[in-house]
């Protein structure tokens, strides 16, 4: 990006082909949020958009580590299950007495575990991560149920003050510091894509599997570690509920693992791999936000409307990438 | 004249920017076995793909007349429906299937309730299959038969279809010895029963021992028809008939001064991945620093095959033998590997294999050696933009600038960027598979040039062309390569292209 416009003199101006689904997904949050300043006088208030953050930070990291997945042209469906299991073992070791770090210690490491696994199952053995992930999905989901059938409150000191502390500016608006822990993770990513071997594998992989394998690319080892790392994020993700909430609930964020993808698809990332940028995603996730932040200023209309919406813009953004043809055949 | 059942006229069928049919005349007789052969690339399958409606009626120029009247194809449906059907080389079986099913696909036998009559289906296939003499139940799933069966199974299908013209493409290419003799008996067998067959082939003793007619093919147009039961037709004849594409086309000049052996492979011998048969077998060969080889080898010969289990094993299984670089034995056991070694290999299929098309000039330039441009992992991208500037430069790869997407470059610039990635891992023998297919003229000069500064530099270079004029014009030796053997070596000075095509069409089984 910093360097684009090097060579770029001679060439006619010409919007960047890979760039334009995230124009895209940026023009319609621009939309979007002009129509709720011009309909209602509170949206135009910055705390708006911090409550957006604060709301779905543990989805925006979630959806950082789908990314990674997505990039290589995989679906990772354990996430939703992951994080409900990361917020249940919490709560459940920290009702147990143990001290907030070995718990925080602990819940980090299931995740990127399970990760680990399932991006094993599926390099070595050669199984579709559809359903290898599915696999990781009900194990996990099964695992909440099994560590307690009912939700798990969480009293301990450390997470109430992650909860309840406020980082704000004179006027009064403030983030939660699970926001700043989501913003640490989009930045470490965004440049993990961008600067990195391992982000350039990524594409690669994504791009063309066997072209990669062909240049001595090391494609196992990056397809593991794009299910590591989004089971890292789904496990980040799964603490930040747990401070949002301050308890464990067997049942929390079932299907959440299509909120995400949702997000990465319309934050402009291809599902076959190879094209799509962090940043797209932080876009997704923040029309989810407005389109939930619209309803509830409407007030009148059903929470599920959310849903309605979220499928027809999926379905557009798709069809989008058709017409803008992403892919060369 | 005899009777003739099929007639193409004055055919000619062009693709964007390629004439791939030049007013092709064919005619086949009544219950003939006719044969076809030619180069790579000479024009054999369009050929098909114009008769069996794969490329429709108003594609092409020209007219088709299957007895007597004219035909106008749409598409395979309507070809069938005449009794026209072709056998692709890649068999288009459902391998989980059943025998039956497969047979019956689209065709299925019917009872009166609507529904699919399993056991008469079965009862039918039986039937067929005896007819080509293969014994399996018809419930077998089509995967658990080897290639050899499966081709038996397409033709049983054809029978099905109350096939009257039969064509195969390359119907023996995939099979052994034992399947192939059995398969040359049943095309005898169907002869006899009235049916007319037009068989591809690259391997001239089969066309010598079954076909009655051969029409050979050259560069889009149809050289000549030898009538095989009239004269003593020899397999020297055909290859005149094959070669003897004008060497006009120009390569530049370059002084030849090998030193060094750089690369060397023993007794290398490479299993088909999923076939029980030998790709490559027993290949040895040698290839010296500042020196061009080439090695030329009809299709099926495992050219591609050779090299790309040469590079890192990408290829087969059961590999055995020994590779040498500098003298010195390596393992190679993956392409990682063998890029640290030194090897390069760039690939026929650019599209598929070689680049990532949906990212740019610069990603896909850096690609195979990005830890050249990275420390701890962390890409320097103002040293890569660098290097794929210089790249853009040597190379010549007119694109806007080095951000531009590969995909949207044309095929010669596109050859170019693989060459500039695999140029950035510092190799000492470059492989190069059809380095100029589907180029330009004038791109295929560049090219050339860039081999020749390329082994002007001291390094390695093996050339696996279909052109003969092009390897003739490129290199300092010559091997030939068939089913898989090396069949010749040549000084590029003692190499003719009916010398070559001899050694290239010269089987193991040259007794039958």
């Amino acid at each position: 990006m910093t360097t684009g416009t090097l060579t770029a003199g001679r060439a006619r101006f010409r919007l960047p082909r890979r760039q334009i689904p995230v124009l895209a997904t940026l023009a319609l949050l621009l939309v979007m949020y002009g129509i709720g300043v011009s309909q209602y006088q509170a949206f135009s208030n910055v705390q708006v958009i911090f409550n957006i953050f604060i709301d779905n930070g543990f989805l925006l990291v979630v959806a950082v580590g789908m990314t990674f997945v997505i990039l290589t042209g995989g679906i990772d469906l354990s996430v939703g299950s992951v994080v409900a299991m990361t917020a249940m073992v919490s709560a459940s070791l920290l009702q147990k007495g143990l001290p907030a770090a070995l718990v925080l210690v602990i819940a980090l490491l299931i995740g990127p575990t399970l990760g680990l696994l399932m991006g094993c199952a599926i390099h070595f053995f050669e199984i579709q991560p559809f359903i290898v992930t599915l696999a990781g999905m009900f194990f996990a989901r099964g695992m909440c149920t099994f560590i307690s059938g009912s939700s798990i409150p969480i009293s301990d000191g450390f997470w109430t003050r992650m909860s309840q502390e406020r980082i704000g500016d004179p006027r009064g608006n403030f983030v939660s510091i699970s926001v700043l822990i989501a913003f640490a993770v989009v930045a470490v990513a965004a440049y993990t894509l961008a600067y990195t071997r391992l982000g350039r594998n990524v594409y690669a992989i994504g791009g063309n599997p066997q072209s990669a394998l062909l240049m001595g690319l090391p494609v196992g080892r990056t397809r593991i570690a794009v299910y590591t790392i989004s089971g890292l994020c789904s496990a980040i993700g799964g603490i930040l509920l747990s401070f949002y909430t301050l308890s464990g609930a067997p049942l929390i964020a079932v299907g959440m693992e299509l909120d995400v993808i949702a997000a990465v698809v319309i934050g402009g990332t291809v599902l076959t791999g190879g094209s799509g940028y962090v940043f797209g995603t932080v876009l997704g996730v923040l029309v989810l936000g407005v389109i939930q932040t619209l309803i509830t200023f409407d007030g009148s209309l059903n929470s599920w409307w959310t849903r309605i919406v979220i499928g027809g813009l999926l379905f557009a953004f798709i069809l989008f990438q058709r017409l803008v043809g992403i892919r060369y055949k | 004249m005899d009777d003739t059942i099929l007639e193409m006229r004055r055919i000619t069928k062009t693709f964007p920017g390629v004439t791939a049919l030049e007013d092709v005349t064919l005619a086949v007789r009544r219950g003939e076995i006719h044969a076809i052969c030619g180069e790579n690339g000479a024009g054999k399958s369009t050929l098909m793909k114009v008769l069996s409606g794969v490329h429709p009626s108003g594609s092409y120029d020209g007219e088709i007349l299957f007895d007597g009247r004219p035909m106008q194809f749409r598409g395979i449906r309507d070809s069938e429906a005449n009794g026209i059907v072709i056998i692709h080389q890649e068999l288009a079986l459902v391998p989980h299937l059943s025998i039956a099913e497969n047979l019956f696909l689209g065709n299925e036998r019917r009872g009166r309730s609507g529904l699919i009559d399993w056991n008469r289906a079965n009862a039918d296939a039986a039937e067929l299959l005896a007819s080509v003499g293969l014994h399996e139940n018809p419930v077998t799933p089509v995967i658990q038969l080897g290639v050899g069966k499966q081709q038996l199974v397409e033709i049983a299908k054809a029978l099905s279809k109350k096939v009257r013209l039969l064509i195969l493409d390359e119907p023996t290419a995939a099979l052994n010895d034992v399947d192939s003799a059995h398969l040359l008996g049943l095309l005898r067998q169907l002869k006899a029963q009235g049916i007319t067959c037009i068989m591809i082939s690259h391997k001239l003793n089969e066309i010598t021992a079954i076909a009655d007619s051969t029409t050979v093919i050259r560069d889009g147009r149809a050289v000549e028809t030898l009538d095989m039961r009239a004269d003593d037709v020899t397999q020297q004849r055909i290859i005149r008939g094959m070669v003897g594409r004008d060497l006009d086309a120009f390569y530049p000049d370059r002084v030849s001064s090998p030193g060094e052996e750089v690369l060397r492979i023993e007794d290398w011998t490479v299993r088909h991945p999923t076939q029980d048969r030998m790709v490559v077998e027993g290949v040895g060969l040698s290839v010296r620093a500042g020196e061009v080889v080439g090695i030329a080898g009809l299709m099926g010969a495992g050219r591609t095959e050779l090299a790309m289990s040469v590079f890192g094993r990408s290829y087969g299984r059961d590999i055995s033998g020994r590779l040498f670089v500098h003298g010195r034995e390596v393992k190679a056991r993956s392409v990682a590997e063998a890029i640290d070694n030194g090897i390069a290999y760039v690939t026929e299929d650019r599209k598929r294999f070689g680049l990532n098309l949906i990212d740019d000039v610069r990603r896909n330039v850096s690609a195979a050696a990005l830890a050249r441009l990275a420390r701890l992992g962390w890409v320097n991208g103002n040293e890569e933009i660098k290097v794929a500037e210089a790249s853009r430069r040597e190379m010549n790869i007119k694109a806007p600038s080095v951000m531009a997407v590969v995909g949207k470059l044309s095929g010669g610039n596109q050859q170019k960027v693989v060459l500039s990635k695999w140029l950035f891992t510092d190799p000492d023998v470059l492989i190069l598979d059809e380095p100029t297919r589907g180029i330009d003229v004038g791109a295929k000069y560049e090219i050339y040039t860039i081999i020749n500064r390329l082994v002007a530099e001291g390094k390695a270079v093996i050339i696996i062309s279909s052109e003969l004029p092009e390897l003739l014009g490129m290199c300092d030796r010559i091997y030939t390569l068939a089913a898989g053997r090396i069949t010749g070596e040549k000084p590029v000075g003692e190499a003719t292209q009916e010398s070559l095509m001899e050694l290239m069409t010269k089987d193991k089984e040259l007794v039958g």
